[in-house]
């Protein structure tokens, strides 16, 4: 065995102190953080060189434009004067109709007393202390929707004026459409799950065509159906409104789509439970009612979010179909002379954008916080 | 007794009541369900007849062969003129609605990879734009961010006018007709330039096939990705220079009020294009995150142990993992972009919705048979994509005992 005496002692004791090591390389504050997080290596700094220049080229002149250029007081004369800047004015001058459409003015207190009773709703339904959930959920889901088609539609027993669904526009169309559909989406998507995992096997390929019918189509496709289609497929004589065929596509579209996000929750349900059930002696409905779907429905919550969202951001797609959404009636105000100013249509679609962007993202939020809540595996 | 209840139940358990035996209650339901569903399709089919009827609509697809009479702006592949039957209508259609699902696909898979990396990234800066990105696409509606490419980017640009002088070559030009460029025009000889490219890819497979033998065998490697990349542009570039660079740029000229000739991609396209792909990718981003966060730390740290380099444990031990998990969202991600091309009715761009759905429908009135078919096109893509991407998810899953 060879021993290594470079270093010019003798044995393995030392006779003096070892020369100072250097000190090791700071890794806390301010130049260390940015050493590790951007310049740690040549391929990451040019990485963040190029990034940095992408956001001081674009982060100032969105800002400009968005906020400190932009035009907040005085009419379209003042916009006009500035074109550098978004024109706000538009906006504000016109946001009752952006919010209730072309809604009788004298009514639109119906839609404001609507819209906090949702607010509130939501609000019992998605914070986690509020008690009665159950009968809340209920009440949102069931007597919510009649109550709201009465205050909206109105009647003259109740003593309401009634007001023509052609009326409707604006943010009040877009909810009313999206909630219709995820309402009404719930229960045919449960129904539609069990049957596609059903034994019985004509039900089973049944509700399979159904489902993947509906998942292979545009709603683009389901719009036009139901504006061109339904009148030819109903008897001589019968009408109805445009924008409850509407609204029954945009559910039987989504409801397919719930049923996968409802068939994903009963496939990741465990079989023993359906094995205690059943040996409990349960039947059918009550062992899913009373065992399985509050189990499963749980753990789709997320899943029933996210479709809520597609859903959210897809009854834009009614402007196609010549209905006033919120997209459509900022459409079309931006086409309105008085208003014909370059930076007009930009302000109209970054405000649309802003109104999808803080509603979807907030649900998305709760939709991640449901599921780092339900997920209970271990993390790093 | 116990012994002579138990027996009679037993053999009284098939004797149960008609109503609570499951499996005859199963066959009542079942036909039950079945005959609802025939008289429903029966009053829905006897209504359109008759409503049909009342309209004065002949039904069948004679309409297809008469002749269209009206325009279209971008007919890639297929033979068109006003004089063109609704059939050709439907066929320019089909195929721009294809090449718009292709080119979006494509696209939108590689922007959606590079953002969900990104997204992993150790780089702070990049993690956060990158999450931004994702953030801000991801939740604003489809239809307004095309109509916002269209009318808000596209549109406001100049003019050609404006940006060029009568007879002046233009080589390349964004405006707001579209992108135009010039068109490249392959001289006597340039064939041979393809022949070298499929060559090369040929040679490259063989090696590649050879360089896995050789490993099994010998366990030396060989750099088959080097090599192939090296043939499949060298070979072509060395006969392209060798024949004497037999390609023109034929450039668009500009007449009195347009440009005339050169290629022409028409803003409908790019704005649909853009729109499609950056709304999708950002979905195939978050997808791209999700699975390889997917793949368990252990994983990494073994392949860490066996003294697997960073690059080669990203490539071998990570990505094959993560795919099992990305690949099925991914597909209904493309079939997603699919449909939701469907919106370029939107903005006039001729895919089949807009051109067969909207137009042609609108002309002729025949609103059964033009729904079957646009329907039957979707479907059929659908099937077709998802047919393909199970194939390709079965070549990739875990192999089990």
């Amino acid at each position: 065995m060879a021993m290594d005496n470079s270093t010019g002692y003798s044995g393995v004791v030392n006779s003096g102190d070892l020369p100072d090591k250097p000190a090791p390389i700071k890794t806390d504050g301010v130049g260390p953080w940015i050493r590790d997080n951007l310049f740690n290596g040549a391929f990451n700094s040019i990485l963040t060189i190029s990034s940095l220049l992408l956001v001081l080229y674009t982060l100032p002149s969105a800002l400009n434009w968005l906020i400190f250029n932009a035009v907040w007081t005085g009419g379209s004369d003042a916009c006009r004067a500035n074109p550098d800047g978004a024109c706000w004015t538009f906006v504000t001058s016109r946001w009752e109709q952006f919010l209730y459409g072309f809604y009788e003015k004298s009514e639109r207190w119906r839609i404001d007393i609507l819209l906090v009773i949702l607010a509130v709703g939501i609000a019992w339904l998605a914070w986690e202390r509020t008690p009665g959930k159950k009968l809340m959920a209920f009440f949102m889901l069931v007597i919510y929707p009649i109550f709201a088609f009465f205050m909206m539609y109105g009647n003259e027993a109740m003593g309401l004026p009634i007001v023509e669904t052609p009326q409707w526009g604006g943010f009040t169309l877009t909810l009313v459409i999206a909630l219709s559909g995820i309402v009404a989406s719930l229960p045919i998507g449960i129904v539609l799950a069990l049957g596609r995992r059903s034994e019985m096997r004509i039900i089973s390929l049944l509700c399979t065509i159904f489902i993947e019918f509906w998942r292979g189509i545009p709603l683009v496709a389901v719009l036009f159906m139901a504006t061109i289609m339904f009148p030819l497929f109903l008897p001589a004589g019968v009408t109805f409104d445009q924008l409850l065929r509407a609204v029954i596509g945009v559910a039987l579209f989504a409801s397919a789509y719930m049923a996968e996000v409802v068939r994903g929750g009963l496939q990741a349900i465990p079989k023993g439970q359906y094995e205690g059930a059943m040996a409990l002696g349960l039947p059918f409905w009550k062992m899913m009612r009373l065992i399985i779907l509050p189990q499963a429905l749980k753990i789709v919550i997320p899943g029933i979010v996210n479709t809520f969202i597609g859903l959210f951001k897809d009854t834009t797609l009614v402007l196609i179909i010549a209905l006033f959404d919120l997209l459509g009636i900022v459409q079309a105000s931006i086409a309105d002379p008085n208003w014909s100013i370059k930076s007009v249509p930009y302000t109209g679609y970054a405000f649309v954008a802003i109104v999808f962007w803080i509603c979807c993202y907030s649900m998305a939020l709760y939709s991640r916080y449901i599921e780092d809540k339900l997920h209970t595996g271990h993390k790093r | 007794m116990a012994n002579n209840n138990s027996s009679s139940a037993a053999s009284a358990a098939p004797k149960a009541s008609f109503w609570r035996d499951p499996d005859k209650r199963a066959i009542i339901y079942q036909v039950a369900v079945v005959a609802v569903l025939a008289w429903f399709v029966y009053a829905i089919i006897n209504n359109t007849a008759t409503n049909m009827e009342q309209r004065g609509l002949a039904s069948g697809f004679g309409f297809l062969s008469t002749s269209a009479g009206f325009g279209i702006i971008s007919t890639p592949f297929v033979e068109y003129s006003e004089e063109s039957s609704y059939f050709t209508v439907f066929l320019v259609g089909l195929v721009n609605t294809i090449i718009m699902a292709f080119i979006g696909c494509v696209l939108a898979l590689i922007l959606g990879f590079i953002v969900g990396i990104a997204r992993l990234s150790s780089n702070w800066l990049v993690k956060k734009i990158a999450t931004f990105y994702i953030e801000l696409f991801r939740n604003v509606p489809l239809l307004l961010q095309i109509l916002f490419w269209y009318s808000a980017v596209l549109k406001p640009l100049p003019g050609p006018r404006e940006l060029h002088e009568a007879g002046e070559k233009v080589f390349f030009s964004i405006n707001n007709r579209g992108l135009i460029f010039a068109e490249p025009v392959g001289q006597p000889g340039f064939e041979n330039v393809w022949y070298a490219f499929f060559a090369a890819i040929i040679v490259t497979w063989v090696i590649k096939k050879w360089a896995a033998i050789r490993q099994m065998k010998t366990g030396q490697q060989f750099p088959v990705f080097l090599t192939g990349l090296v043939l499949i542009i060298g070979a072509p570039l060395v006969t392209y220079l060798v024949m004497g660079r037999p390609l023109n740029f034929e450039p668009a000229e500009m007449s009195r009020f347009s440009l005339r000739g050169g290629v022409t991609v028409i803003p409908e396209f790019v704005a649909l294009l853009l729109a499609l792909v950056v709304y999708t990718a950002s979905f195939i981003a978050e997808i791209v995150r999700a699975g390889i966060q997917a793949v368990s730390h252990g994983q990494t740290e073994a392949a860490s142990a066996l003294g697997i380099k960073p690059t080669h444990r990203m490539r071998l031990v990570v990505v094959p993992q993560a795919m099992r998990v990305i690949v099925p969202p991914l597909t209904s991600q493309f079939l997603n972009l699919t449909k939701n091309s469907s919106l370029a009715t939107a903005i006039a761009y001729p895919d089949l919705f807009s051109v067969f759905a909207g137009t042609t429908l609108n002309q002729t009135g025949q609103a059964v048979e033009i729904m079957a078919m646009t329907l039957a096109v979707y479907l059929t893509l659908s099937l077709l994509t998802s047919g393909f991407m199970n194939w390709y998810n079965s070549r990739i899953k875990l192999v089990e005992r």
